[in-house]
C-alpha cells in the first residue's frame, strides 16, 4: 500500500517544480508590469521613482536570474515580498487560504450531503416524479453559471428578502466572544457556499442517479434481494455504498476546478480567500503572489487527488491491493 | 471683514484663526455635535499600505487623512487653514515660510510632536513621494525650536501651502519610522503610529481598515466619531447594496452616474458632488502628436470640433458630469473661460479635415482609440462614441479594448496608441497634477501619466514655469490663463468631461466631508446622529 504512495510522493514534487517553472515564464507573458501598476496606484509617478521601484523588486534583472533567484527562495520555503501589499507572500496568501478552504469544503460537504441524497432519492423510482424533480433541478444547477447563480441569490436574499449579508466574511462593526463571531461568519458563509454547492450538487445527484442505477441491476444486488435482505439495506448498505465510487473520484478531481469556480463566487460575495487575492494580483501584476497562490493552489490539488486514492480504498478494499 | 487672498505673501495668526473660525461655524451652529458612534465607509480602492509620506493615491489618501495630521487643511475653498500649524508666514521675497506649531500635540504613542518630525516628515515626502515637483523647489527644512519651522525655497513656490495640506505631507513620527530601513518598504507602513484624530487599529488587504479615536487628538473635543471603518468592495455595485442595507453610512469617490440617479431616488441617502475641487479629476481624450495624421493641428481640432460634449454629459452620465473645456476643473482657482471650448461644429470639422488632406477627395483617416478597462461610463462608452461620432466626419476609428490596465498604461507609455481615453487628476495646484502633462521636459517613454502626447511648445512651458513661481494670485491666474489658452489651441488633449465622482450619505451622517480633498481630508468634524 505504500510504496505507490511514495511513487505518488515523488510524481508531485517533480510536478510542483515543473509548476513553478511553467508559472513563472507564462505570466510574463502579460503586457505592463508592477512598476507601472504601482505608478498607477499612486496617480503617477516620475521615471525615478518607477526606475526604483524596479529595483527594489529585482525587476531590472535578466529574466534567467530572476528564475534562479525565485526558484533558490521557493525551494527555501520563501515565496518573497508582494509587490502590491509589501508583505510577504506567505503570511498575505496563509491569511487567505483559511476562508478558501472554509468555502470550498463547506459547498463541496453541502453538494456531497444532499446531492448523493437526491441522487438516490431518483433511484428508487426512474420514472416517477422525484426523479423526474431531481433531474430538472439538476440540470438548471449544472447549466447556470456560477457567478448568475451568485448576482441572483445576492438580489434576492440582499436586497428583496434582506436575510443574509452580501459582502465579506465577518460584520466588522459587530463585537463579541468566539461564539458570536463563529454565528457571523456562517451567517456570511450561508450564500456563497450555496453558489457554489449548487453546480456541484447538480453534478453530485446526477451521477448518483446514474451509478446507483447501474449498481441496483447488479447481480449482487439480485442475490442480496434474494437472500431477503430488507430493501433499505440493499439501497443503504450494498447498492449506495458502490454508487458512491464514481462520486468520490469525480469529487476529488473536482477540488481543484471547484478552487477556480471559488474564484468567481469570492469575486461576486468579496470573500476574503484565495481567489479574490489571486484575481486582484493578476490585474496588479503581482507576480510573486500569483506565483505563490498558484503554488499553494498545486498543493491542494495534489493533496486532495492523494486523499481521493486513499478514500476510494477504504470504499473499495479491491483497489488497495490492486496498483 | 474681507478676507485676504489665498497666496499673499503675509498671512498673520489673526487672520488665520479667525477664518478657521468662520470656515466652522456655519458647518456646526445648526446643531450641537453628538459624540460616538462608528462610520462605516464603502470604498472600491485598495490601499498598498498606509503610509501616504511614499505613496501617493486616493486609495492611501482617505485612511492617510484620518491617521496623519498635516500642517495646513481645507476647507470647501482653495483658502488654507490652521491645523498642526496654528500660524504661518511668508518672508517678503516669498521664498521663506515660516510656521507655528500647535503646543501639547501628541502622537498615537503620546511622544510630543516637535518640530524635528516636521521636517523629518517633509524630508521622507521630498526624497521618496511620487510627486516630486511638490518640494523640488525646497533648499532646506529648519526647526530652530520645538515649535517653529521654517521652509527655505531657491525661488518663490506658491503651491507650498496647499502641498502642506491633507493626505500630502503628513506628519510622521521620527522616532518610530527612522530605523535606518528603506521607508518605502517599512513594515511599519501597514499600521503606522500616527499624528492625526484617528489612530490604525486593522489593516486587513482587500477588506476593511479599521480607525478608532485617537483619544489625545491636538483639537479639544474632537474627533466626534468613536470609529471610522473603511469596509473595501469589490465594485461599486455591491458598495451601493451595503448603502442601502444600512451595512455602510457613505460611499464617496463613487462615479457610476447610473448607480447615483438610482440613490437619488431611493430615500433615505443623500447624494452631493462637493468634496472633488482639490482632486480635479479630468476625463479627456489624449492625442499622440507623433502618430500620422494627428501631428496635424486641423485634424485633431477637426475631431474636437466632431465630438458633442453635450451627448456625453447628458445623455451617456445623464446630466451628472460636467463638460471640461481646459487642463484644470471649474472648481480650480486656475479655471477660465477665455479658451477654445470645440463647440461641436460637423461642418468646421470637415472643412478643417479637407484642409489637412483627408475626407471627401482626399484620403481616409483611419485611427485607433484606446481607453481604460473597466470603466463602462467614463470610458468605454465614451470611446464607442467617439467612434460613431467621427464616422459622420469620415474618419474611420477602430476601438480597441485592454484586458486590464496594465496592458493599456503599457500601450500608451509606449506610445503604442493614436488617441486614447485617459483620467488624470489635477492634484489641486497646476504644478502638482497639471504641468506634467504639457511640459516638454516631461516626454519620459515608460512613464504613464507623463506628457504621453508628446506634446512640446517652448512658449507653454516658459509660461507655466512661470506661473509656478509667481507669488501674486491675480498674476498668476493671468499667466496659467494664457497658457491653458495656447494648449486648447494647439491641442494634445481634448478634454471631455469632470469625472462625476459623487459622496453618497445617509442621513445619520452629519458634517459630511466636502471640503477641497473630500474624503482625503480630515473626518474629525463628521459626527453620527443617534
Amino acid at each position: 500500500m505504500f510504496r505507490p504512495i511514495l511513487r505518488q510522493l515523488l510524481y508531485a514534487a517533480a510536478l510542483i517544480l515543473a509548476v513553478l517553472v511553467l508559472n513563472f515564464l507564462l505570466i510574463q507573458l502579460a503586457p505592463g508590469d508592477p512598476a507601472e501598476v504601482i505608478a498607477g496606484e499612486m496617480g503617477g509617478a516620475s521615471a525615478e521613482v518607477m526606475a526604483a521601484i524596479r529595483q527594489q523588486y529585482g525587476l531590472d534583472k535578466p529574466l534567467p536570474t530572476q528564475l534562479a533567484l525565485y526558484l533558490g527562495r521557493a525551494l527555501q520555503g520563501d515565496l518573497g515580498m508582494s509587490y502590491f501589499y509589501n508583505r510577504p507572500v506567505v503570511d498575505l496568501i496563509l491569511s487567505r487560504l483559511g476562508p478558501t478552504l472554509l468555502l470550498v469544503a463547506t459547498a463541496l460537504g453541502f453538494a456531497l450531503v444532499v446531492g448523493t441524497r437526491l441522487g438516490m432519492l431518483a433511484s428508487r423510482n426512474p420514472r416517477g416524479i422525484a426523479s423526474a424533480l431531481v433531474t430538472v433541478l439538476s440540470l438548471i444547477g449544472y447549466s447556470a453559471p456560477v457567478f448568475w447563480t451568485g448576482l441572483m441569490l445576492v438580489i434576492l436574499f440582499g436586497a428583496t428578502i434582506p436575510l443574509f449579508p452580501i459582502a465579506g466574511m465577518i460584520d466588522v462593526v459587530k463585537q463579541g466572544g468566539p461564539l458570536v463571531r463563529a454565528l457571523d461568519i456562517a451567517h456570511h458563509l450561508v450564500l456563497p457556499a450555496l453558489t457554489l454547492g449548487l453546480v456541484y450538487l447538480a453534478q453530485y445527484s446526477r451521477l448518483t442517479r446514474a451509478s446507483m442505477l447501474e449498481v441496483l441491476g447488479a447481480d449482487y444486488i439480485r442475490t442480496a434481494r434474494a437472500k431477503g435482505v430488507s430493501e433499505r439495506q440493499v439501497f443503504g448498505r450494498h447498492a449506495f455504498r458502490n454508487a458512491l465510487l464514481p462520486v468520490v473520484t469525480v469529487a476529488g478531481m473536482q477540488f481543484g476546478a471547484i478552487i477556480s469556480g471559488a474564484v468567481l463566487v469570492e469575486t461576486v460575495f468579496s470573500w476574503p480567500g484565495l481567489g479574490t487575492l489571486a484575481f486582484q494580483s493578476i490585474l496588479a501584476r503581482d507576480y510573486p503572489t500569483v506565483l505563490g497562490i498558484l503554488f499553494f493552489s498545486t498543493l491542494i490539488v495534489i493533496i486532495a487527488n492523494l486523499l481521493t486514492d486513499f478514500v476510494s480504498r477504504l470504499l473499495d478494499p479491491r483497489l488497495a491491493g490492486g496498483r | 471683514m474681507t478676507l485676504p487672498p489665498a497666496f499673499s505673501r503675509r498671512f498673520l495668526l489673526a487672520g488665520a484663526v479667525a477664518l478657521a473660525a468662520l470656515a466652522t461655524a456655519p458647518a456646526l451652529s445648526a446643531q450641537e455635535a453628538q459624540q460616538g458612534g462608528t462610520l462605516v465607509v464603502a470604498s472600491v480602492q485598495k490601499p498598498r499600505h498606509l503610509n501616504a509620506a511614499v505613496q501617493s493615491g486616493i486609495a492611501t489618501g482617505v485612511p492617510a487623512a484620518q491617521i496623519f495630521a498635516t500642517l495646513l487643511r481645507y476647507g470647501e475653498d482653495f483658502t488654507p487653514q490652521p491645523y498642526l500649524a496654528e500660524s504661518w508666514e511668508f518672508s517678503d521675497d516669498s521664498k521663506v515660510l515660516t510656521l507655528k506649531l500647535r503646543g501639547g500635540a501628541t502622537f498615537h504613542d503620546g511622544q510630543p510632536i516637535t518640530a524635528e518630525d516636521v521636517i523629518w516628515s517633509l524630508g521622507v515626502v521630498k526624497e521618496n513621494h511620487p510627486f516630486s515637483s511638490m518640494l523640488e523647489p525646497v533648499e532646506a527644512f529648519e526647526a530652530p525650536d520645538p515649535q517653529t519651522v521654517v521652509i527655505r525655497m531657491k525661488q518663490p513656490h506658491p503651491a507650498i501651502l496647499l502641498v502642506l495640506s491633507s493626505a500630502l505631507t503628513p506628519i510622521l513620527p521620527k522616532h518610530v519610522f527612522d530605523d535606518g530601513q528603506d521607508i518605502k518598504s517599512n513594515p511599519k507602513n501597514n499600521l503606522p503610529v500616527g499624528s492625526g484624530p484617528f489612530k490604525v487599529t486593522a489593516f486587513e488587504p482587500g477588506q476593511h481598515i479599521i480607525l478608532e479615536r485617537y483619544d489625545g487628538f491636538f483639537l479639544e473635543g474632537k474627533p466626534y466619531l468613536d470609529r471610522i471603518v473603511i469596509r473595501q468592495y469589490q465594485d461599486a455595485n455591491s458598495g451601493v447594496l451595503a448603502l442601502e442595507s444600512g451595512e455602510a453610512q457613505m460611499f464617496p469617490l463613487l462615479d457610476s452616474t447610473r448607480l447615483i440617479r438610482r440613490l437619488e431616488k431611493s430615500g433615505g441617502l443623500t447624494v452631493t458632488d462637493q468634496g472633488y475641487a482639490g482632486i480635479g479629476p479630468m476625463n479627456w481624450l489624449a492625442f499622440n502628436t507623433k502618430s500620422p495624421g494627428l501631428s496635424d493641428v486641423r485634424v485633431r481640432q477637426a475631431i474636437a470640433y466632431a465630438i458633442d460634449r453635450n451627448f456625453i454629459t447628458k445623455a451617456l452620465h445623464s446630466g451628472l458630469s460636467k463638460p471640461a473645456i481646459e487642463p484644470v476643473v471649474q472648481g480650480s482657482p486656475f479655471f477660465t473661460e477665455e479658451v477654445e471650448h470645440y463647440d461641436f461644429d460637423l461642418d468646421k470639422s470637415k472643412a478643417l479635415l479637407a484642409e489637412a488632406g483627408f475626407g471627401e477627395g482626399g484620403k481616409t483617416l483611419k485611427l485607433r482609440i484606446d481607453y481604460i478597462p473597466d470603466n463602462e461610463e467614463q470610458q468605454r462608452a465614451i470611446a464607442e462614441y467617439v467612434k460613431a461620432a467621427l464616422a459622420k466626419a469620415g474618419v474611420e476609428v477602430a476601438v480597441r479594448a485592454s484586458p486590464d490596465f496594465p496592458t493599456w498604461a503599457q500601450r500608451v507609455a509606449s506610445y503604442d496608441f493614436d488617441m486614447t481615453m485617459d483620467q488624470v487628476f489635477n492634484w489641486g495646484d497646476p504644478v502638482i497634477g497639471v504641468n506634467r502633462t504639457y511640459l516638454c521636459s516631461n516626454i519620459r517613454e515608460g512613464i504613464i501619466w507623463s506628457n504621453t502626447q508628446q506634446y512640446c511648445n517652448e512658449g507653454v512651458d516658459k509660461l507655466m514655469n512661470e506661473a509656478g513661481v509667481e507669488p501674486d494670485l491675480t498674476r498668476r491666474k493671468d499667466l496659467y490663463a494664457q497658457a491653458f489658452k495656447q494648449i486648447t489651441t494647439d491641442i494634445p488633449i481634448h478634454f471631455i468631461n469632470e469625472v462625476p465622482y459623487h459622496t453618497v450619505y445617509s442621513q445619520a451622517v452629519q458634517n459630511p466631508p466636502v471640503s477641497i480633498w473630500g474624503a482625503m481630508g480630515p473626518m474629525d468634524e463628521v459626527w453620527l446622529k443617534q
